[in-house]
């Protein structure tokens, strides 16, 4: 983790000098800590404004959607498979994408570090300071949720590699959906609209999303109106719950709406429900490979079919 | 839907023929019985509309 920005360098300046992008997409630091935002590099000499760290949990794949130019992106494992479902839904080709593909080993959750000071050392532990006191700590403690159970740490599809693959773990990814799936009808929706509550509508999660990329998405359309503009919990709801399905079969768990809300909400509580059936249902993983059509897009006989009176 | 707290009954699927048409009656009337005996669906109803 710790060399991979230098090797990302050598890398862009190699495409960039020799003509095959016109730009890079990689990570630079932001205005707050920890949150790096996304950078695009055009001019070899702006490459020393890339960094890669802990705090690089935007998913990049956001930023390649409809341009024209060809692109060098540096990408994580979701980012990888949010750019394999970019290309079957037509949005960017493969021959425009140089991918620079970074095995991944998860990204920090802000909310749970206490302080603006924190440094990634060796061993997979990170240095975490206050004003008068520091202490050294393990990074597995301190991943985004999504990334303490990431299967796909690996970039599925890439051209350059930076270090090595990593190992992947196994686990059972769906002990928080189950939990909800354990509770009464009544219970099912309290929790849901508790963890709403806090929800100001600010769209964060969907502008964060790679698999958002409507020309006016339903909640910004006025003819018809499909959902009221205020904070009215129904409002508020029908947005999450509509939002959850368009992501279904799509959702790589990449965790982008999550680090995007400003009120942290666990949005992933909708999609990872959703991808958990996909798996159940169908066998499917969003994103692995290009020759599979989206789950929502092929049938099959003996397609499972009991909810069918 | 189900796992969202709405109750599961409210939502049904079926496949029928346009020769089905007596399954189509029967279909029907199996809906609106269930439903009616769940009640108005108050969980998409706004505040505001419940004072009108």
């Amino acid at each position: 983790m710790l060399g991979y920005i230098d090797q990302i360098k050598t890398i862009s300046a190699k495409l960039l000098t020799q003509g095959k992008v016109d730009m890079v997409i990689g990570f630079r630091q932001g205005s707050v800590p920890m949150m790096n935002v996304p950078c695009m590099v055009k001019n070899p000499a702006d490459l020393d404004k890339l960094v890669w760290d802990g705090h690089c949990g935007i998913n990049l794949a956001n930023y390649v959607i409809d341009r024209k130019e060809k692109i060098g992106i540096v990408a994580k494992g979701c980012d990888s498979r949010n750019l394999v479902n970019l290309m079957i839904e037509n949005k960017i080709k493969r021959e425009q994408l140089v991918i620079i593909g970074v095995p991944c080993k998860g990204m920090l959750d802000y909310r749970k570090i206490e302080s603006n000071i924190v440094e990634e050392k060796e061993n997979a532990q990170v240095l975490v300071k206050s004003g008068d006191h520091e202490e050294l700590l393990e990074r597995a403690a301190l991943l985004q949720d999504n990334c303490s159970i990431c299967i796909h740490h690996n970039p599925v599809i890439y051209d350059e590699l930076v270090g090595t693959l990593v190992e992947e773990q196994e686990l059972d990814r769906y002990a928080q959906v189950k939990k909800v799936e354990a509770l009464s009808i009544a219970d099912k929706w309290d929790y849901f609209e508790t963890l709403l509550n806090p929800c100001i509508r600010c769209y964060a999660c969907r502008n964060a999303c790679p698999l958002c990329f409507c020309p006016t998405c339903f909640v910004d359309e006025d003819k018809p109106q499909w959902v009221g503009k205020g904070e009215d919990p129904t409002d508020a709801r029908t947005f999450h719950f509509l939002r959850a399905y368009h992501c279904a079969g799509r959702c790589t768990d990449c965790g982008a709406c999550v680090r995007a809300c400003p009120m942290g909400i666990d949005v992933r509580a909708f999609t990872l429900k959703l991808e958990k059936d996909c798996f159940e249902l169908w066998g499917w993983e969003s994103g692995l490979s290009l020759d599979q059509r989206p789950a929502l897009d092929v049938f099959k006989p003996d397609d499972p079919q009991d909810f069918i009176k | 839907m189900e796992h969202m707290g709405v109750e599961p009954e409210r939502i049904q699927f079926s496949w029928i023929s346009s020769a089905e048409s007596t399954k189509f009656v029967d279909v029907v009337k199996d809906v609106t019985a269930t439903i009616k005996k769940l009640g108005p669906n108050k969980h998409f109803v706004k505040q505001g509309d419940l004072k009108c």
